[in-house]
């Protein structure tokens, strides 16, 4: 019972972390039809920031300063490189296969300035647990949860409430018609990138944080494992991807927490579940939780 | 670069204009046509005559599709909008509603409405409300379903938003694109009225059609485009008369334009 409600708790956590990620590549994928392979190294360069800075600026200064830069980046990205492609929005698969190579070059760069060390990030919560009844739980997980509800709660009012929320929706819905409306389309995209940069870099936080060890070079590769997140929510719906996350999340803690129970399938299969899980939710569902087209009468 | 002094009232004037679709696949050659302040004006053609071309080279929106003005001007008011983007367009007081409607269709009805007030550059809440209550007066039936999706309004509700959400930008220059395609004959009917409507508020119209009938019946001034280039212009009942609209565009056995329903 005891390692059921750990379990949960920890997939619950990582979850949470995997959202923040999830919700970058959705966004992104809304407003530029673009699926962004360097989200993993925008993530790593967040959390590099951070271990690099947070001996000077203190910790939240330097994730300040970490999630800003990242955010820059991002939007940089987006609008030094990938806009000055193709216009037509038939044409985003060309700069989806540029995300793979600006991936290349800032993974590169990266893991040379890492090389194989373990990085800390001077997060507040070390390695602190909290009894919470029968179970205890990491601080930093506790804070995990909380800080990406309250991110993820902004993140939805503003698709919700502001301008650049409606303009998202309605450049992700038609682009063209948006266009007709005067939507500053590459103001709108751009600054979708900046999000999912900030997005990214909070994310490297928890997931470099305690029980993992610290930053390495590989830990960009964990936006992977938030790529199924994303894509069996339905790639372009903000609740699939949380949904998806989710589920992504609690599938990993329970392979983990079950590790023994699942010899037969082999050692390492935590790896692989996410990516079982949306096999399996595409096969029932091929456009996703939350893909579905909505009814539509023409 | 001679601009018109702003007190004039603005008019759409396209000169000479020549658009290219990629390198080779020329759109239009060395057209030209004025829509008056304040005026209905009809562009007719069959399908691939380039009036869709005509309207995109207008709101900006070429660049989406490869396309580029090679020659030719276009001018609103006192400003250039060739090669410029739509939101110069929409600034400047043009919107285009386009072909098939394109309403947002997983966004509600008042949601898509607020979305076509987007291009203001500003977007003070009591004039939004404002112009949400003249399109809520022009169309009741949005009202009744403003918190729906748009996607599952009826074809005719569909068209009402689209043209209603051109409107919260408060053009002085509508640009319609086939209202009237796969309308039941009440509801060509009823669109027409409509736009009627919006004109005598004080809001002129291109009118691009291939429901001749319906066109001529509202505009004042109509031309016909043939394969890229414009090969008849002149006062709506005038061209009305003549034989070859009367053949291509009204079917020979239209004896009342005006009540005639069929397109070509």
């Amino acid at each position: 019972m005891t390692t059921l409600l750990d379990t949960l708790l920890n997939g619950l956590a990582l979850g949470a972390v995997y959202a923040l990620v999830a919700l970058g590549f959705v966004v992104i994928f809304k407003a530029s039809g673009v699926l962004n392979f360097a989200h993993g190294s925008l993530l790593l360069l967040g959390g590099y920031l951070v271990a690099v800075l947070h001996d000077d600026l203190g910790f939240a200064g330097a994730l300040a300063v970490a999630v800003l830069a990242t955010a820059a980046v991002a939007g940089a990205l987006d609008r030094l490189l990938l806009q000055r492609g193709d216009p037509d929005p038939k044409a985003a698969h060309v700069q989806t296969i540029v995300t793979i190579g600006v991936d290349i070059v800032l993974v590169t760069d990266l893991a040379r300035r890492i090389g194989g060390d373990l990085l800390t990030l001077g997060d507040p919560w070390g390695d602190a647990v909290t009894g919470l009844g029968p179970v205890t739980v990491a601080d930093s997980r506790l804070a995990a949860i909380a800080v990406s509800t309250v991110v993820i709660a902004g993140v939805f009012a503003l698709f919700r409430f502001t301008p650049w929320g409606l303009s998202l929706r309605a450049a992700a819905e038609d682009v063209e018609a948006a266009a007709l409306m005067g939507v500053r389309l590459s103001r709108v995209r751009m600054l979708a990138w900046c999000l999912a940069g900030a997005l990214a870099a909070l994310a490297a936080v928890f997931l470099a944080a305690f029980p993992a060890p610290g930053l390495e070079r590989t830990t960009g590769q964990i936006a992977l494992k938030a790529f199924p997140a994303a894509i069996l929510g339905g790639m372009a719906s903000p609740p699939g991807a949380l949904a998806g996350s989710l589920l992504i999340g609690l599938t990993e803690a329970l392979v983990a927490g079950y590790q023994s129970e699942l010899h037969v399938l082999g050692e390492g299969f935590g790896d692989v579940a996410p990516y079982a899980v949306m096999v399996v939710v595409l096969l029932v569902r091929p456009t996703g939780l939350f893909g579905a087209k909505g009814a539509v009468r023409v | 670069m001679p601009e018109a002094p702003p007190q004039d009232p603005p008019a759409l004037h396209v000169e000479g204009l020549d658009v290219m679709y990629g390198r080779a696949l020329s759109a239009l050659r060395s057209v030209s046509l004025t829509v008056p302040h304040g005026a209905v004006v009809a562009l007719l053609g069959a399908n691939g005559a380039g009036k869709t071309t005509l309207l995109r080279a207008v709101s900006g929106t070429l660049r989406l599709h490869r396309g580029t003005v090679t020659a030719g001007r276009v001018r609103y008011g006192g400003t250039d909008l060739d090669g410029r983007d739509p939101v110069a367009a929409v600034r400047a007081g043009v919107v285009q509603v386009p072909e098939g409607r394109r309403v947002f269709a997983g966004l509600t009805v008042e949601e898509n409405l607020r979305a076509g007030g987007l291009g203001l550059s500003r977007r003070a809440p009591a004039l939004v409300r404002e112009s949400r209550d003249r399109v809520y007066g022009l169309f009741p039936v949005l009202a009744e379903r403003s918190g729906q999706a748009a996607g599952l309004l009826s074809g005719g509700e569909q068209q009402m938003l689209a043209i209603g959400r051109a409107l919260m930008a408060a053009p002085r220059l509508l640009l319609l694109d086939e209202p009237s395609l796969g309308l039941a004959p009440r509801m060509v009917f009823r669109i027409a009225e409509v736009i009627r409507e919006i004109n005598e508020q004080g809001t002129a119209v291109l009118l691009v059609e291939q429901n001749a009938g319906m066109a001529l019946s509202l505009a004042d001034h109509a031309y016909v485009l043939e394969v890229g280039e414009i090969r008849l212009s002149g006062p709506a009942d005038e061209l009305a008369r003549t034989d070859a609209v009367r053949r291509l565009y009204l079917g020979e056995s239209a004896d009342e334009p005006a009540g005639d329903q069929g397109a070509a």
